[in-house]
């Protein structure tokens, strides 16, 4: 028999679950919670600075594990400020626990002291929620809110849990058995093997197939099987911001990135080919461009493991309702080696017009000279985290991106703010590997308060600021679609980022005006513990080539060899 | 839910909607789960009848979709839902669901 308090009961179980690290910050209404916590020995936590930062600190964990992480937050401001991360979450589909305080249950609906409706403001930024109304129900609750986490496709939970509850005592038999050991096997459809026989002939019979890979074949665990699956079929394979990393850059199969910032050929590539095998993705607009111009002549495959993203946007020719690494394993034998030498030579046709860089891209001061220098410095091992703009376009056009769950980036949601608390939760999972922070000026103001975190947990971030003073791609889409009219996207006083950096307590490098940059980058980057590295950037570098919000991916703006 | 004009359930119904029923968990959140789904995806909502079976562990919620070319969009998003235990369609129950109408209308 246990007797336990509601909160005791939560943090067992969260050790039972094997969680090590937990980011929040406590409030009135989750204090008997920290009071567990505090007697807890195999739970680190990270005090964040912000409710939104343990979000995404939580998530850093969460996207280079793979497994669900936890974060906490009081009632009320904590609870309203965690919501951006966990929307982020749902967008990018990142498994989560969030375990808010809520105010006692007597008081729910009188508008109490930090009272907030959350599980009304949570429900369609999560995949469940919870509003625990007796702390038995916890015993349930806290492990089921794990398996759905991080089962099928991922997701946010949160677990709303008024102070009272915390603090009741119930007593019990047995701890609920771990839902996680059991193993939750993701059953095929039972119409599977007629769709991957389906499947399997149309690859086989196409002349000009792609394969078009996002963030749910990461997540399966699917990435080594699609790249043998495109080696074995010859197949060309573009990716979704997403979908960074599950093929190498330099691969000779791959197209990189498609969509709003692919390279022309890429996106001219698809406008030609014949069957688009897509898995883990769910053509979103910043992918597909205008999508009744999308791949016009192809038919569709989709796998997802989310049945309601097959045929959501675009009807198919076969769905496959499933994990993506089981449809891959059973696919693979049926796979006809073909060399598709005319697909290829058009591919390659289609690069040679339209080359994805320019020799000048890389001249020293241009941003992926910058790009390519840290890669080098960091090494393959690092871990990358961007924040939201200009400079993420940018990493993920020339970044050379290796394998999956390396990028750390806010795709669906596009949440500035999203890079240094991320990369602080990547440095607490992985200690033994570099993370690097690629970020902007207009990002880190969104979530600078968070240097303080990295210093406190001594998380060895390099934060490099990509600082063109403005709201690049605001001001990019002023130029571009608003006849010029530049507003409030460039800021007219310049922050001395390292100064700031150095009041947190980092060391900070400026290259503004140094007079060997390439030396003083190199010394930043070997900085042991979290380093600020700030980086002018012209305010007219652009993002190019651009599809207009709205527009086919065929009608691309700018570009070093803007060819129209 | 627009107490329709509908006097006469005998009378031929439009075909563009969908009768469902759910089984759904018993809390009070979940009519909020269904709702808001509705709304987010920018579903069209006729009608909705919800009472609570099983000795009060489950309920039963009756939907009048106006959404048939994408029935099967809100079929899989209300399956996804953690408190839907089971969908049906039924179209057998439109007329049970017109008499429902009827008899709100009386009630008025």
């Amino acid at each position: 028999m246990h007797t336990l308090n509601g909160a005791q009961i939560i943090i067992r179980q969260l050790e039972q679950l094997g969680v090590d690290t937990i980011a929040g910050i406590p409030g009135g209404a989750n204090l008997p919670l920290y009071d567990a916590l505090a007697a807890s020995t195999t739970i680190r936590h990270v005090l964040a600075r912000h409710e939104q930062g343990a979000g995404f600190i939580a998530q850093g964990i969460a996207r280079t594990t793979g497994k669900p992480a936890v974060c906490f937050a009081t009632s009320g401001p904590g609870a309203t400020n965690v919501l951006t991360a966990l929307a982020d979450a749902y967008l990018d589909s990142v498994p989560l626990v969030c375990i808010t305080g809520q105010t006692p249950r007597a008081l729910i609906g009188t508008d109490a002291f930090q009272e907030v409706d959350t599980y009304g403001m949570s429900m369609p930024i999560t995949k469940h929620n919870y509003l625990v109304r007796s702390a038995a129900d916890l015993l349930t609750i806290v492990p089921k809110a794990f398996q759905l986490a991080g089962s099928g496709r991922p997701g946010p939970v949160l677990i709303d849990v008024p102070k009272d509850v915390q603090t009741e005592m119930v007593s019990f038999e047995s701890w609920w058995p771990d839902p996680l050991a059991a193993g939750v096997e993701c059953s095929p459809a039972s119409d599977a093997a007629q769709a991957i026989t389906a499947a399997a002939a149309m690859i086989n019979a196409a002349a000009r197939p792609m394969l078009y890979l996002g963030g749910g074949v990461i997540h399966a665990g699917a990435a080594s099987v699609a790249r043998k699956l495109a080696e074995q079929g010859e197949i060309p394979t573009v990716v979704t911001l997403m979908g960074l990393g599950i093929l190498p850059s330099e691969h000779p199969l791959s197209l990189g990135m498609l969509g709003m910032h692919a390279p022309r050929a890429t996106n001219l590539a698809m406008e030609e080919c014949d069957l688009l095998i897509a898995a883990g993705v769910r053509f979103d607009d910043r992918a597909t461009g205008r999508i009744s111009a999308f791949c016009p002549g192809a038919k569709v495959i989709h796998v997802d493991i989310d049945a309601s993203e097959i045929g959501k946007l675009r009807s198919v020719d076969a769905g496959i309702a499933g994990d993506a690494r089981a449809a891959f394993v059973a696919l693979l034998p049926h796979i006809e080696k073909q060399p598709r030498p005319e697909w290829r030579r058009r591919i390659r046709q289609l690069q040679q017009d339209h080359p994805r860089f320019h020799p000048d891209d890389f001249s020293p001061g241009r941003p992926f000279h910058l790009i390519r220098q840290v890669a080098e410095l960091a090494g393959p091992e690092a871990y990358i985290s961007t924040d939201v703009g200009k400079h993420q376009m940018w990493v993920a056009q020339a970044y050379p991106l290796t394998r999956p769950r390396q990028l750390l980036t806010s795709g669906g949601l596009g949440t500035m703010g999203f890079g240094l608390p991320a990369a602080i939760g990547a440095a607490l999972a992985h200690p033994d590997k570099p993370v690097v922070c690629f970020t902007g000026d207009g990002s880190l103001q969104m979530n600078i308060q968070e240097l303080a975190t990295a210093v406190e947990q001594q998380a060895p971030v390099k934060i490099v600021v990509l600082n063109n003073q403005s709201l690049g791609l605001v001001r990019q889409q002023q130029r571009l679609f608003y006849e010029q009219q530049y507003f409030a996207s460039s800021y007219r006083i310049k922050v001395d980022f390292a100064a700031i950096a150095r009041g947190f307590g980092l060391q900070a490098f400026d290259l503004d005006g140094a007079d060997d940059p390439d030396a003083l980058l190199t010394k930043a980057m070997q900085t042991p513990g979290p380093c600020l590295i700030n980086v002018p950037i012209d305010i007219e570098e652009e993002v190019t080539p651009m599809v207009p919000p709205g527009a086919a991916n065929t009608t691309m703006i700018g570009g070093s060899h803007a060819r129209n | 839910m627009p107490a329709t004009d509908i006097h006469n359930p005998s009378e031929a119904q439009p075909v563009n909607t969908a009768i469902l029923r759910l089984t759904v968990n018993n809390h009070p959140g979940v009519m909020l789960q269904i709702c808001g789904l509705f709304v987010r995806r920018n579903f069209n909502l006729e009608g909705i009848f919800c009472s609570a079976v099983d000795q009060g562990a489950t309920s039963c919620i009756w939907l009048k979709v106006d959404e048939t070319d994408k029935l099967d969009q809100v079929i899989k998003q209300l399956t996804k839902l953690e408190d839907v235990l089971a969908i049906e369609e039924r179209p057998d129950a439109r007329p049970g669901v017109s008499e429902m109408e009827a008899m709100m209308a009386r009630i008025g």
